[in-house]
């Protein structure tokens, strides 16, 4: 493996743990809008609280880290990428931005209508926010990103059949992943009711997700053929492989087996994120760029990594301690005084 | 395989209009954020300065305050982690003919950057939550590391800012960029004075900030020791730091003059290059003169050489399409500056007071000024960094990369930028009413903090 592919490797890993940790913080929001009217929803809504409150802010870091990594390492990429798709990625920055301040908030607000309001603009960010990530996705994974300053179509490269794919599969993966959390977490708060009214809607979200994966392989064999012949071939066991997670996490879900339920459902976003990749590789900017020609010098490539490793080796422990304290968080918060 | 990379410094024409957008935009998020930023970096000093001091004297009002702290900090950093975050974005959204080109030269400040956020943010999360159940000592230290990637994290993103002012660790050949080192990029010339002066700024603005809340409160006639304790000890701070800035600024001052003389000269107005420069304050800039400034002969050879000889390289020692705007430069110079020496005042009536009284002084007049002093340190940073950053003007990368040449050639940029106003100023509004809300908040505010899950009562 030469530097650029192991920066390539670490980039990735960072964009699964955001997909995996933020984006059970977006579903979160994106429950929170769905947990009911004030009163009835309120149990819910604090569960939600409790699970994003004191990890949310670490689990942003992923994006923030992602986006140094690929402007250190491979800057054209990044320059063409964001220069391109500014409209969608400028909505998604100022949709992180309400839904982290809104949530700060909304817990700081006394009145019933100032928490509403938080609530509601907590909600709705965290909805749009991975939807327009995920044209982002979409967009790059369709070659609509050509290599240069904002050399691509300002509007079609993000209003399109795969984006459109990308943006909603986003919101679903978001949701279906917060809702198998939290069910598990309403168990270990000593809430099993309230497991049972994110279980119901949980088994919805996923049987939807099936049906808009099955839609999206005619969406990407029209619209995006490079990808779907990767996704077909080199990545076909990969996503066989997500098929199946998919499957034996609603069949697990079913059958009230939370703690794998969690497991299946990162496994299957983990198959998702890497069957793209795998499908693409070499290539960054489809149809032609790879990752080799784009890549920084082999000095920064060097200095990144060694940082990096630094960072892991600081990060991890104390990562491993804030998750911990999350889980015992749950569980005070469950009991009675 | 570089030609691919030339697409990158071809740049179509963006419209004047969408540049001063961009600009625009810059501006507000970086000014916006660098407020949070100075509270996220200073605010844990002063709470930790004060949880010690409660848990070595035992006493219940500094240990309330600590707590009012953190609840205050808790909020503050997701408004400052994610108005960063939009910074990151927009660092390729408006300046991708920078980030394509430069980006892996500038990228490992920002890279480490990343990690000391991280490690803010799980301690944040871990202090915020483990209040009252673990020992205090070991609740202290747990918060230590808070204040620590909050002061790397100001340092690593000022010496990007600071290679954009002196570039260095890198050759460029036909518009493609070579032999780059990294290291040699960050620790470039221009690290030392500018991380200095910005962390210092950082704790001054804190410390007068939270200082200036409780004065506010003192002057609505809350005399007791809880507000006494929580306006002393951050003005302190502040205080203290306030002629070391000014130091800071000296020195800061002289390393401008040697690597970007021409900044130096738009700050003080000089256009003409000469010994015994003098040392020009506020005036007007018409066609190529300052007129109507106070002038203090010999001032500027003075300070920057020590000596009346010492010669000033002023602006007509470039083209004029490579000077910076003169008049917004001086002035904002100048605002800096005064603002500075105003707090010096301030910080020096208390200190007079507490000499030869130990109280504070008597007049209502120095609890006013006190109040507002917080907004003077804001207004003095803010400053700051318009000499900083339009001083560097007409270049992104001095003497390197035009900022016309930087900018995204998409077309539409202004209207970002007028939707990006609206948000900043809706944020900006919830944000200062939510600040009031939790002023007396004895229950969980901040997200990390703990709280039951209850049913409402059923009535």
């Amino acid at each position: 493996m030469d530097t650029a592919q192991i920066v390539l490797v670490v980039m990735w890993v960072g964009i699964t743990l955001y997909a995996l940790l933020a984006g059970a913080d977006f579903g979160g929001g994106a429950w929170d809008l769905l947990a009911g009217r004030s009163r009835t929803g309120m149990a819910r809504r604090k569960l939600i609280e409790q699970t994003i409150g004191p990890v949310w802010e670490a689990n942003h870091v992923w994006l923030i880290f992602v986006i140094v990594l690929l402007w250190t390492a491979f800057s054209g990429v990044f320059a063409s990428v964001m220069s391109t798709l500014y409209i969608p990625l400028t909505l998604a920055a100022l949709g992180i931005i309400a839904r982290g301040t809104a949530f700060a908030f909304r817990k700081a607000a006394r009145e019933l209508w100032q928490q509403r309001l938080f609530g509601g603009a907590f909600a709705i960010s965290s909805i749009l926010t991975p939807f327009f990530l995920g044209t982002v996705a979409g967009g790059i994974a369709s070659g609509r990103v050509p290599p240069g300053l904002a050399r691509g179509n300002i509007f079609t490269s993000w209003l399109n059949p795969t984006s459109l794919l990308g943006g909603v599969l986003a919101i679903m993966v978001c949701v279906y992943l917060a809702g198998s959390y939290l069910c598990d977490d309403a168990v270990e708060a000593g809430r099993p009711e309230l497991a049972e009214w994110f279980r119901a809607r949980a088994l919805i979200a996923a049987v939807l997700i099936g049906a808009v994966a099955l839609g999206g392989i005619a969406v990407l064999r029209l619209d995006a053929p490079q990808l779907f012949t990767g996704l077909t071939h080199r990545a076909l066991p990969l996503v066989v492989a997500g098929a199946v997670f998919g499957v034996g996490s609603l069949i697990l879900l079913w059958r009230r087996v939370y703690p794998l339920v969690r497991a299946t459902a990162m496994l299957g976003v983990i198959t998702i994120l890497w069957g793209w990749a795998l499908a693409q590789y070499p290539v960054m900017l489809p149809p032609s760029l790879t990752y080799r020609q784009a890549a920084a010098e082999p000095a920064v490539l060097t200095a990144t990594l060694v940082v990096t490793a630094i960072g892991v080796a600081l990060i991890a422990p104390s990562m491993t301690w804030l998750l911990a304290v999350q889980r015992r968080a749950l569980r005070d918060a469950g009991t009675p005084e | 395989m570089a030609t691919w990379r030339l697409a990158l410094s071809a740049v179509g024409p963006a419209t004047p209009a969408d540049l001063i957008a961009a600009r625009l935009q810059m501006a507000l998020s970086l000014g916006w954020h660098i407020v949070l930023a100075c509270l996220g970096v200073g605010m844990p000093a002063l709470m930790l300065i004060i949880q010690w001091r409660g848990i070595r004297t035992g006493d219940a009002d500094y240990t309330r305050l600590a707590r009012q702290w953190a609840k205050a900090i808790g909020v503050l950093f997701a408004a400052g982690a994610v108005s960063g975050t939009i910074l990151s974005f927009e660092m390729g959204l408006l300046w991708p003919g920078m980030m394509g080109t430069y980006g892996q030269v500038i990228g490992l400040p920002f890279a480490t950057e990343g990690i000391a956020f991280f490690i803010e943010a799980i301690f944040l999360g871990i202090y915020l939550y483990a209040w009252g159940r673990v020992p205090p000592k070991v609740h202290l230290l747990s918060g230590i590391p808070v204040l620590v990637a909050g002061t790397a994290s100001a340092f690593l993103v000022v010496c990007a800012n600071a290679w954009m002012n002196a570039p260095r660790g890198f050759t460029r050949t036909d518009g493609v960029v070579r032999q780059v080192s990294p290291w040699r990029a960050m620790f470039n010339p221009a690290v030392l004075h500018e991380t200095l002066h910005m962390i210092v700024a950082a704790f001054m603005v804190a410390g007068f900030l939270v200082a200036g809340v409780y004065a506010a409160g003192m002057l609505r006639g809350h005399r007791d020791r809880y507000h006494l304790l929580g306006f002393l000890v951050p003005f302190t701070l502040a205080a203290v730091f306030t002629p070391i800035q000014i130091l800071v600024g000296d020195f800061a001052g002289k390393r401008i003059a040697e690597l970007q003389p021409t900044k130096l000269a738009a700050a003080e107005a000089l256009f003409r290059t000469q010994a015994g420069a003098p040392l020009s304050i506020g005036g007007i800039v018409i066609g190529d003169r300052l007129r109507y400034s106070i002038e203090i002969p010999y001032g500027l050879s003075l300070l920057v050489g020590h000596s009346t000889d010492t010669v000033i390289q002023g602006l007509d020692a470039v083209p004029r399409a490579v000077r910076p705007p003169v008049m917004i430069v001086h002035l904002a110079f100048d605002t800096m500056v005064g603002m500075g020496f105003l707090l010096l005042l301030l910080s020096a009536w208390l200190a007079y007071n507490w000499w030869r009284r130990k109280e504070l002084p008597r007049s209502r007049w120095f609890l006013r000024a006190a109040a507002l002093s917080g907004v003077f340190a804001v207004i003095a940073v803010e400053a700051g960094w318009t000499v900083t950053e339009v001083g560097r003007q007409p270049w992104t990368v001095y003497g390197h990369l035009r900022t016309s040449d930087a900018v995204n050639p998409a077309p539409g940029l202004w209207v970002g930028f007028v939707v990006v106003t609206l948000v900043y100023a809706v944020l900006t509004v919830v944000t200062l009413y939510v600040m009031r809300l939790i002023r007396w908040s004895e229950r969980p505010v901040a997200p990390q903090e703990r709280e039951r899950i209850h049913e409402p009562e059923t009535s």
